[in-house]
């Protein structure tokens, strides 16, 4: 345990509500609340067991009752900074949580730093990084899946695939560097096959995370698609429908395209960051400007381009020009208006697009509108997949890592294969083992010399 | 009544492998030195295994060559039997270990510090730390003689305050019944040095004449001569035999049912000792579903029946130690000249000292080797070297010597032990190096010789040998950069001819020789490529590429 001096901050959300919750936490935590928290009992709050609600009152410096409170002492390590912690459940609103803040740092607490409870959770060793960041990724996340992705984490799904693959990896250097260091004694040898078989199965798992990865950005952050399609085809309506299905516009904001306004909507569960062409004043300027090459490198920055197309016309020049403009990007085609009379247009798109990425709808009826919202998951998510049973990383930095933990055991298993020497063989491992290990903010080196006396009979 | 006798500018306080290296070295820098050892018949006594290097110890040994320090010469010249370790793993981790003759071993190093200019040894008990100041005066001896200094550097090994212990035997001592210092101990608390207690043992040692050979395996020198020392001048070498022989169930068991009588169970032992060198009696309890041991019996030396009994190091009641001994083959009618033993002593928390292995508050005052919780002859040695340096470029005024974690294993080590302290007696191991490629046996000299002589330890004759080698490497390394052969039917006949793959451009000689199937020899014999002294042999080649190329 880190010896740290006592901070205090309210942790509940500001703006009026029913509760409030100020927390104190370090080594002072029960003696300034003591200080300020009388119990209806008149008993001291340190006579109660930890992790007991008390009810009672705060009172200031001059005895003067501020507020009507639960008090609860947790004893460290059992608690959220596994340091001794008070919190003190007041009315919401901001009177009285000042007040008594103010009496918590007039008693010897100091203003906690944004994010430093979690901080000390993860110093004290209560939680990990994954499970620090993830407190933020909950507190920051954009749409449901986001934050299941998050909660996740923080119950250490993560942590504990990625303990799994670390461990498989530790103990293969563990026995290459026992045989290297106790060239005497009676370690049985490491063969290839052993150290090629574990970094496969390593290099496996660690390719399963990434290919959540990208999920996981996308639930985070939200799947950039941009709306493209000429004048009058529907895009406005389909927008529409889509806002209105979901009641979940979040946000409005002008994008930093001047000429386009992103929504950030969710469909199907998938957060959408929309920019939304049918925001541009004059649309068939758009569609002039997509041989212009700022409107091509706005296409190239979407993740996802949704083309609106009429089923009721053949295609015009105008879709011409749309259908060349995103040609080998991710497109999806939503041929609209199939209430009014088939597609006349879908069996010739199909000559230029997989069958799957053509969805026929109505956006005044609705119909067709789920399978647009079916696609879309499967898009993010990929086929098959199920969204509860991954573990999606959307983590920026624990992405990178990964990345360059999978590209540090390609070259093991190079290394492996060509059958390299032992000291040229641990080199990449042992990185592979410390970019994992500083996903989950562990060290390395110590672990290895540590398993080695565990695992091995060595000495004099 | 305590007498002023005589100033030094260096005291160096035991004559161990740290002490002897870190007076060689203040000595040979031109300052004057005190060697205290509390028996002169005993300095660089090999107090365990008869043998220097091993795994990480090797290189230590070599850097210590490279940096003039005096270890290596003295091991080639006492060796008995030399190995290349870990040769099927990697240039990286291949490691010299040699078997010393130990008795010769300490006439060796007894003949260089007597003969040292600058350098006076002596048979004294030193009780007392004397510090003003926050800064080191002198030392005091129990004869109440001060010896005035500017510097002390504690070597004291497992002298200080030290207890054996085996089975209900129980006294104070040093190792092999030597002498223990017990007043220093108290003088450096009183000057406000933290101590700890460590615990180390030794197994036993038992007459040649009762063991059984042909019941055991035998295990050989290499065929190959090596040394230790970058300018050995050792062309030939008689080795003798190590044996190596098994214990068995019927060895566990008598263990097993004995255990209440070993100093480790029975409440002696109070120090922390070591994971990697357990004795006997905690690798059966600790291992429980490992159905033998290996044990190795060496030789301490061509002039004694003594052997070594390695992997058996112990606690127990003497009469127990006999008892299981007995039960392994080729040992069934052993004789036991010397019981194995547990030793009790106190050291430094290497976290007081700085990377010049000074004190942080105490100016002068220097520890090296197990005083700072290490364990080994090897880095004991290494430790005392940088010490010796050390203090003397104290008095110069100049930067101290601080190694690198990327430049020598002596790097790795003292930086371990002042920035992360150890919790058990520290062992060099090669997987604590995070540049262990770099740290290897066969360059320990193109790393280290050149600080080696801005400090002043290497000598000309060492410096001409060693520039002249580098020269060489230097000059095959430019031919085989420049020099490119061509894609000819001629060339292309050679390569497949050597089970290698035809040239499609042209290449230069280096990146041929990367070619995992090619070798220097084959350069030479199919571009020419220039002869090259056995000084030189394959070192140099490591530098093309860290690929196996032989």
């Amino acid at each position: 345990m880190i010896q740290e001096d006592t901070i205090s901050a309210v942790t509940t959300a500001p703006g009026n509500a029913a509760v409030g919750v100020i927390r104190i936490s370090g080594p002072e935590a029960l003696k300034t609340a003591e200080r300020m928290f009388f119990a209806a009992s008149g008993k001291k709050l340190q006579s109660y067991p930890s992790h007991t609600m008390v009810y009672g009152f705060i009172r200031d410096e001059k005895g003067a009752d501020i507020d009507e409170v639960f008090a609860v002492y947790m004893k460290g390590p059992r608690s959220y900074t596994a340091e001794d912690v008070v919190e003190i459940q007041c009315h919401g609103g901001v009177q009285s949580l000042r007040h008594i803040l103010r009496l918590a740092y007039f008693y010897g607490a100091r203003p906690a730093e944004p994010g430093e409870f979690t901080k000390r959770a993860f110093l004290n060793g209560r939680i990990d990084l994954v499970q620090a960041e993830a407190v933020m990724d909950i507190i920051n996340s954009k749409s449901s899946a986001a934050l299941k992705v998050a909660l996740q984490q923080q119950e250490g799904f993560l942590s504990g695939k990625l303990k799994e693959i670390r461990k498989e990896l530790r103990d293969v250097i563990v026995h290459l560097e026992a045989v290297i260091d106790y060239p005497e004694e009676d370690i049985e040898d490491v063969t290839y096959k052993e150290v090629a078989d574990a970094i496969g199965r390593a290099k496996e798992e660690t390719e399963t995370l990434l290919q959540g990865t990208h999920t996981g950005k996308i639930l985070k952050e939200g799947l950039r698609t941009v709306i493209v399609g000429r004048p009058n085809v529907g895009k406005s309506s389909l927008l529409n429908t889509l806002l209105k299905e979901d009641r979940a516009l979040v946000s409005e904001f002008e994008g930093t395209t001047r000429d386009v306004i992103e929504e950030q909507l969710v469909i199907g569960g998938v957060p959408v960051l929309l920019a939304d062409t049918a925001g541009i004043h004059d649309t068939e300027d758009f569609v002039e400007k997509l041989g212009v090459e700022r409107s091509r490198a706005f296409l190239d920055k979407a993740e996802l381009i949704m083309v609106v197309m009429d089923g009721t016309s053949p295609l015009t020049a105008d879709d011409e020009t749309i259908l060349t403009a995103v040609r080998g990007k991710n497109t999806v085609f939503v041929v609209n208006k199939t209430d009014l009379a088939e597609s006349m247009i879908t069996n010739t798109l199909a000559q230029q697009a997989p069958r799957e990425n053509i969805i026929e709808i109505s956006a005044k009826t609705r119909e067709g509108i789920d399978l647009l919202e079916n696609w879309l998951k499967e898009f993010v998510y990929g086929s098959g997949r199920q969204a509860e049973e991954e573990i999606y990383i959307q983590n920026e930095r624990q992405i990178s890592l990964l990345q360059q933990a999978h590209e540090s055991l390609c070259d093991a298993a190079d290394a492996a294969a060509n059958r390299l020497p032992y000291d040229c063989l641990t080199i990449d491992v042992d990185r592979t083992l410390t970019l994992m290990g500083e996903i989950t903010g562990e060290t390395v080196r110590d672990e290895i010399i540590n398993e080695i006396f565990s695992r091995f009979c060595v000495g004099k | 009544m305590s007498v002023i006798v005589d100033r030094y500018d260096v005291v160096v306080i035991g004559a161990g492998h740290a002490g002897v290296e870190a007076s060689l070295a203040a000595a040979r820098l031109g300052y004057k030195t005190l060697l205290a050892t509390l028996s002169l018949d005993n300095i660089a006594l090999m107090p365990c295994n008869p043998s220097v290097g091993g795994s990480a110890k090797g290189q230590l040994v070599g850097e210590i060559d490279a940096l003039g320090g005096q270890m290596g010469i003295s091991a080639d010249e006492a060796c008995i039997q030399m190995r290349m370790l870990n040769t099927g793993k990697g240039y990286a981790v291949h490691s010299l270990r040699a078997q010393a003759d130990k008795p010769f071993y300490h006439v060796i190093m007894k003949r260089v510090v007597e003969n040292q200019a600058n350098l006076d040894v002596k048979q004294v008990m030193i009780d007392k730390l004397l510090v003003r100041n926050d800064e080191v005066v002198g030392v005091e001896a129990e004869t109440g003689e001060i010896f005035e200094t500017d510097s002390v550097i504690l070597c004291t090994g497992t002298y200080l305050r030290s207890k054996i212990v085996f089975g209900s035997v129980n006294y104070e001592s040093g190792p092999n019944g030597l002498r223990t210092a017990n007043k220093l101990s108290e003088s450096l608390l009183e000057a406000g040095v933290e101590l700890r207690r460590f615990k180390t043992g030794t197994p036993a040692r038992v007459d040649r004449r009762s063991l059984d050979f042909s019941r055991m395996q035998i295990q050989e020198g290499d065929a190959q001569l090596h040394n230790f020392s970058y300018i050995s001048t050792i062309t030939r070498r008689d080795q003798v035999p190590c044996w190596l022989t098994y214990t068995t169930p019927v060895t566990h068991q008598i263990i097993k049912d004995n255990l209440v009588r070993s100093g480790m169970f029975n409440g002696l032992v109070e120090g922390v000792g070591p994971r990697y060198c357990p004795s006997i009696e905690s690798k059966i309890i600790r291992f429980r579903d490992k159905e033998r041991h290996q044990l190795f019996i060496e030789p301490e030396g061509l002039n004694t029946n003594e052997m070594y009994v390695q992997g058996m190091s112990s606690a127990l009641p003497a009469d127990v130690q006999v008892q299981f001994m007995q039960t392994i083959p080729g040992l069934e009618h052993v004789k036991m000249m010397r019981p194995g033993y547990a030793i009790d002593y106190d050291c430094l928390d290497p976290l007081q000292l700085k990377s010049s292995l000074e004190h942080k508050r105490i100016r002068g005052l220097f520890s090296a080797g197990q005083s700072n919780g290490t364990s080994g002859y090897e880095e004991a040695a290494g430790q005392g070297l940088v010490a010796g340096i050390n203090a003397v470029q104290r008095l110069r005024h100049k930067e101290p010597l601080v190694l690198g974690r990327n430049e020598a294993y002596i790097g790795v080590l003292i930086d371990d032990l002042v920035t992360k302290g150890t919790n058990e007696p520290y062992r060099m191991m090669t997987s604590r190096a995070e540049y262990r490629l770099l740290l290897r046996q066969d360059n320990g000299d193109l790393r280290l010789t050149e600080k080696g002589r801005e400090i002043g330890l290497v000598t000309d004759d060492r410096w001409r040998q060693f520039t002249g080698k580098r020269s060489e490497i230097e000059r095959v390394m430019h031919f085989l950069e420049t020099t490119a052969v061509s894609p000819t039917e001629e060339t292309n006949a050679k390569l497949v001819s050597a089970g290698s793959v035809p040239l499609k451009k042209g290449e230069n000689l280096a990146t041929l020789l990367k070619r995992s199937e090619m070798s220097y020899d084959k350069l030479q014999a199919f571009f020419g490529a220039p002869e090259i002294s056995d000084v030189v042999g394959n070192r140099w080649k490591y530098n093309v590429n860290m690929k196996d190329i032989s």
